[in-house]
């Protein structure tokens, strides 16, 4: 069974490929939604394209199994219609599958479930990037925030952290808010420190 | 009581009316939670709809008559009771290619005529078959872009070539070469004309006057099932859509669209289209088109069966489906006036008596038969002066000759 796996992110590619080979599929292919991608993508003639839902290209993608005359058998979306409890995994998770024409459901749900499963985990993986990403930003503006009061107050490192920790419990906010106001008032000032 | 309520939409100047009603307390005020759910792809707004992860969603018109007739991947039955807005598209060509059109752009885009005979010739003149990008098959784009220019003896299907991308891939497809041209929603003509790609070909508007566009699409058993809730979303929708088309709040609203969660394109490119002050080539001053997008005024919203079956007549004429009395009825039925009048029953919202007329026939402003206020119908005439009976769609097919 030839897979082709259309997606512009590297990282979930691999993660998906992965793990289909892990299941001992081993003709599969990634192809990026870039320039003339289509055009690679019939000359592979795949039983199955999995694709990531959000991909602006999936318009792109169906025009081509609509009209081409090189795909041998025509190929649709997903195999199974009355599998809707699967069909609903599939889009929460963001994963859209084309399937040819004839192929049996039995030896498309594994692949399904595994696309799905798969995307699950980079979209943990990728969140808790994002997670790690904003907090590592929080700590660098309170860190500033901390140095405008250590040399503008004559402040210890943690004097100047309760100080802020004690404004944000006075004003209900979040002390990274609390922070970013005062380096924003601090440049507004064009005080030093910074 | 609240109703949460998530409709899908793309970033489009013509997702106006759900914005407004989401951003300025419309939806609120028929107690409606809107959720917006940005989509990138037509096929994934479309799924979204289709599988239910949305009440409803902001869709091309053929694309809801082509999903019901079962020719946009998996069948389901939909149903439009409300239009989002009519024209507001624009094709826009390599400076290179537009070089062999008429010059003085207001009068290229005057003149669909004349512009689609020199568009011809301009194509006998590129080194190769033009790429033209349209966003979808089932777009009402598409359909205009064929009709257009089949009108110049132009075979859309041979004479050129229409590759499919989704809007938001338009400017960057130009500026890759991948395409010499596009016809989409605004803001991205506008877009590809300001970085200097393009320039305006040809105004939707001025194709057919009154081009249906974007409708509000729900499933249909959903549809059925929820007629309090269906009732208050197009109340809340008319009311946001006559917010929209007052030009007092055209900078307030391009605003709005051009957050990053709606648009994310610089406001002042989204205000061209609200307000029809088009430019058509950069650095050049704008062309005025007030009809250039309406929400609101002219019964807009009102989905007139005979506009659906005009869809359908085309879809037939491009061989893309099988004409049969059945798929004709299906087609027509996608929209639904009935639903309208029942929403909007007891509002002030000018509602026409009739669900079908002539389109491409009204020449002037005409004020017709409304079963409340005065109601105006604006000139929708198709530049080439057809009429579309819908009673008669052999007879209106078999006029498009040789074949078509």
């Amino acid at each position: 069974m030839r897979i082709v796996i259309i997606d512009d992110s590297g990282l979930r590619a691999t993660v998906l490929e992965e793990g289909l080979r892990e299941a001992g599929y081993d003709d599969i292919h990634i192809v990026p939604p870039r320039g003339a991608f289509v055009a690679r993508l019939e000359r592979m003639a795949p039983d199955v394209v999995l694709m990531d839902l959000g991909s602006p290209s999936r318009d792109t993608l169906e025009e081509m199994l609509t009209v081409s005359r090189a795909l041998a058998r025509p190929i649709a979306m997903f195999v199974d219609q009355s599998d809707e409890a699967m069909i609903g995994a599939a889009i929460d998770a963001g994963v859209s599958a084309y399937v040819v024409d004839g192929l049996r459901k039995e030896r498309v749900k594994p692949v399904l479930e595994l696309a799905v499963r798969r995307f699950n985990a980079f979209a943990k993986i990728q969140g808790e990037l994002d997670e790690a990403r904003t907090a590592l930003s929080e700590r660098k503006i309170i860190d500033r925030a901390k140095s405008i009061l250590m040399n503008q107050r004559s402040l210890s490192e943690q004097d100047a952290y309760a100080l802020l920790r004690s404004a944000a419990m006075n004003q209900g906010k979040k002390i990274v808010e609390v922070a970013q106001a005062l380096i924003t008032a601090s440049e507004l000032l064009g005080g030093g420190g910074l | 009581m609240t109703t949460d309520l998530k409709i899908a939409f793309l970033p489009l100047t013509d997702a106006a009316v759900l914005v407004a009603a989401c951003e300025q307390g419309f939806a609120e005020e028929e107690g409606i939670a809107l959720e917006l759910v940005r989509s990138t792809s037509w096929a994934t707004l479309r799924d979204r709809l289709v599988y239910g992860q949305v009440h409803a969603a902001q869709m091309l018109a053929p694309l809801a008559v082509a999903v019901t007739l079962g020719l946009s991947q998996q069948p389901a039955a939909l149903a439009a009771p409300y239009k989002l807005n009519v024209n507001g598209n624009m094709l826009v060509m390599a400076r290179d290619f537009a070089a062999a059109l008429e010059p003085d752009v207001a009068r290229r885009v005057a003149d669909p005529l004349g512009t689609a005979h020199d568009f011809a010739a301009a194509i006998g003149l590129w080194r190769r078959k033009p790429m033209i990008g349209v966003v979808h098959r089932f777009s009402s784009h598409s359909l205009m872009l064929r009709y257009w220019l089949a009108s110049a003896g132009i075979d859309p299907d041979k004479d050129v070539v229409l590759r499919v991308l989704p809007p938001s891939l338009t400017v960057e497809a130009m500026r890759a070469g991948e395409i010499d041209g596009f016809i989409a929603g605004e803001p991205w003509g506008s877009a590809a004309v300001e970085a200097g790609l393009a320039e305006t070909v040809a105004v939707g508007e001025r194709i057919w006057r009154r081009g249906v566009e974007k409708v509000l699409a729900f499933r249909e058993p959903w549809l059925e099932e929820n007629p309090d809730i269906v009732d208050r979303l197009l109340r809340a929708l008319a009311r946001a859509a006559a917010w929209c088309d007052d030009s007092g709040n055209h900078a307030t609203l391009a605003e709005l669209l051009a957050r990053p969660r709606y648009v994310d394109q610089p406001a002042d490119l989204i205000a061209r289209a609200l307000s029809g002050q088009m430019v058509a080539r950069a650095g050049e001053a704008p062309v005025a088109n007030s009809d250039f997008m309406l929400f609101s005024r002219e019964a807009t919203p009102f989905p007139w069966r005979s506009q659906a079956l005009w869809i359908y007549s085309q879809l037939v004429r491009w061989n893309m489906v099988e004409h049969d009395a059945a798929a004709a009825a299906k087609a027509g039925a996608v929209f639904r006036p009935d639903v309208y009048r029942r929403a909007l029953a007891n509002s002030d919202v000018a509602m026409p008596g009739a669900s079908m007329k002539l389109e491409g026939a009204v020449d002037l402003p005409l004020a017709v038969g409304s079963r409340r206020g005065e109601l105006t119908l604006g000139p929708d005439r198709f530049f080439d002066g057809r009429v579309f009976d819908p009673e008669k769609i052999e007879d209106y097919l078999a006029g498009f000759a040789p074949g078509r």
